[in-house]
């Protein structure tokens, strides 16, 4: 049974793999005269159809990037592009098109940094259709190379696009750091006493480099006392109180009292309600008082010092 | 043989400083060392100086809880200084407080709060 099937199958295959060489031929063929149709017809009216580019894509930005400038640009991408088309190949992933890719990532990258649209960055692209459409459809071959040309815009576009959004991700990942570090000082308020004012909302994130820095600055200060103050959070759910829990917990395991003020009246009554006990973990009501206390304990540390001393 | 963390007396104050990531072995044998150390010197207070540890397990963790606990049986006031902030929170993320354990941020911090406890290390 096995030597059978095997010995009819193999006929048949090699006919299908014949066939499928047969059409990519011709289908190399077509795109090569495709090719060559386009780089002539691009070659011979560079300065209409370029800028006539410029104009559209100058009409939909209205203004808010200079002609100069946008010249420059599609001037070197119309280059890339016909250079690409001169080595021949329509494939917009492939090696030839490197330069178009780099010129076009660039172009994105500055889009996305002006604020323009996805949209607007993408049409940069698809407006050379546009402007190819009326001197290529008018014979049969001018159609199918358009149809051609159209399929390696569509990519480039996609590319755009693609290299837009990953800008933009850059810049908001960059920002949240920036916010992260922004959102956490750690200030002195007295000989031996560090504030953290912690502002908006506690992840573990957050949280995480609250802690680093809280403790690093304990250390590098030779300060006892730490105050974390609540009032710029805006709701202290089980979460949040874990997290601050375990600041507290890792100060004080270094020999540091570290105390929380700031709970505005809604939070307390939050606190209960959801049943979360701080423990012996010092609180209060609001940062004058927890300042009072530490300079308080700060003083009777020195005091002692000092008897010892006699 | 493994090493010994050196227990040094100084008045009525035993120190222990570790200066190297500690095995368990050595765990144990500090643990002795210690408490015949204790016995043997009548020492009143004993600071363990952690401030060259970079990793800190929960065995260790649990050592010098133990050690607490044992000194306190014995009479002396254990008191761990110079931890760093990130074998702090290490510690915090395996779920150990080091309860009843006193703690100090530096070496010198930890004979005044000695001293203010009524264990006089002249």
């Amino acid at each position: 049974m096995k030597c059978g099937n095997g010995g009819t199958s193999t006929p048949a295959l090699k006919v299908r793999a014949g066939r499928q060489i047969e059409i990519l031929g011709e289908d190399d063929v077509a795109i090569e005269s495709s090719t060559r149709l386009l780089a002539e017809k691009l070659t011979a009216e560079r300065e209409t159809f370029l800028s006539q580019w410029v104009r559209t894509i100058g009409e939909d930005l209205q203004g808010r990037l200079s002609m100069a400038e946008l010249g420059r640009e599609l001037g070197e991408l119309y280059e890339a592009i016909l250079q690409a088309l001169g080595t021949g190949g329509l494939d917009g992933r492939g090696e030839r098109y490197g330069e178009v890719r780099s010129l076009l990532i660039e172009l994105s990258r500055n889009r996305a940094r002006q604020g323009f649209t996805p949209t607007e960055t993408a049409r940069s692209v698809f407006a050379l259709k546009e402007v190819l459409e009326p001197s290529l459809t008018g014979d049969q071959e001018g159609a199918r190379a358009y149809l051609q040309f159209a399929r390696l815009l569509d990519d480039l576009g996609l590319l755009t696009t693609e290299a837009y959004v990953r800008t933009r991700e850059e810049i908001i990942s960059s920002q949240a750091e920036q916010l992260l570090e922004l959102s956490t000082p750690v200030v002195k308020l007295w000989d031996g006493v560090v504030g953290v004012p912690l502002v908006g909302t506690l992840d573990s994130a957050r949280t995480q480099v609250v802690m680093e820095k809280l403790l690093q600055t304990l250390v590098d200060s030779d300060s006892t006392q730490a105050i974390i103050d609540i009032t710029g959070v805006p709701t202290v759910d089980t979460q949040v109180a874990q997290h601050l829990l375990k600041t507290v917990v890792a100060a004080r395991m270094m020999g540091a009292q570290c105390t929380i003020s700031g709970i505005r009246p809604q939070i307390a009554q939050t606190i209960v309600a959801l049943g979360i006990e701080f423990g012996d973990i010092p609180t209060n009501a609001s940062l004058a008082d927890a300042l009072r206390q530490a300079v308080a304990e700060v003083a009777k540390e020195s005091e002692n010092d000092a008897r010892g001393l006699l | 043989m493994s090493d010994r963390v050196p227990v040094l007396k100084i008045g009525r104050v035993l120190l222990v400083s570790i200066q190297q990531d500690l095995e368990d072995q050595m765990v144990m044998d500090l643990q002795d060392d210690l408490s015949r150390r204790i016995v043997d010197t009548g020492a009143k207070g004993v600071v363990i100086d952690i401030s060259a540890l970079e990793i800190v397990d929960s065995f260790v963790g649990r050592m010098l809880a133990d050690n607490a606990s044992v000194s306190r049986l014995l009479g002396a006031e254990t008191i761990v200084v110079g931890m760093r902030p990130a074998v702090a929170m290490t510690l915090v993320e395996l779920g150990l407080s080091l309860k009843g354990v006193r703690t100090a941020l530096n070496l010198e911090r930890g004979l005044k709060l000695l001293r203010r406890l009524g264990t006089d290390p002249a």
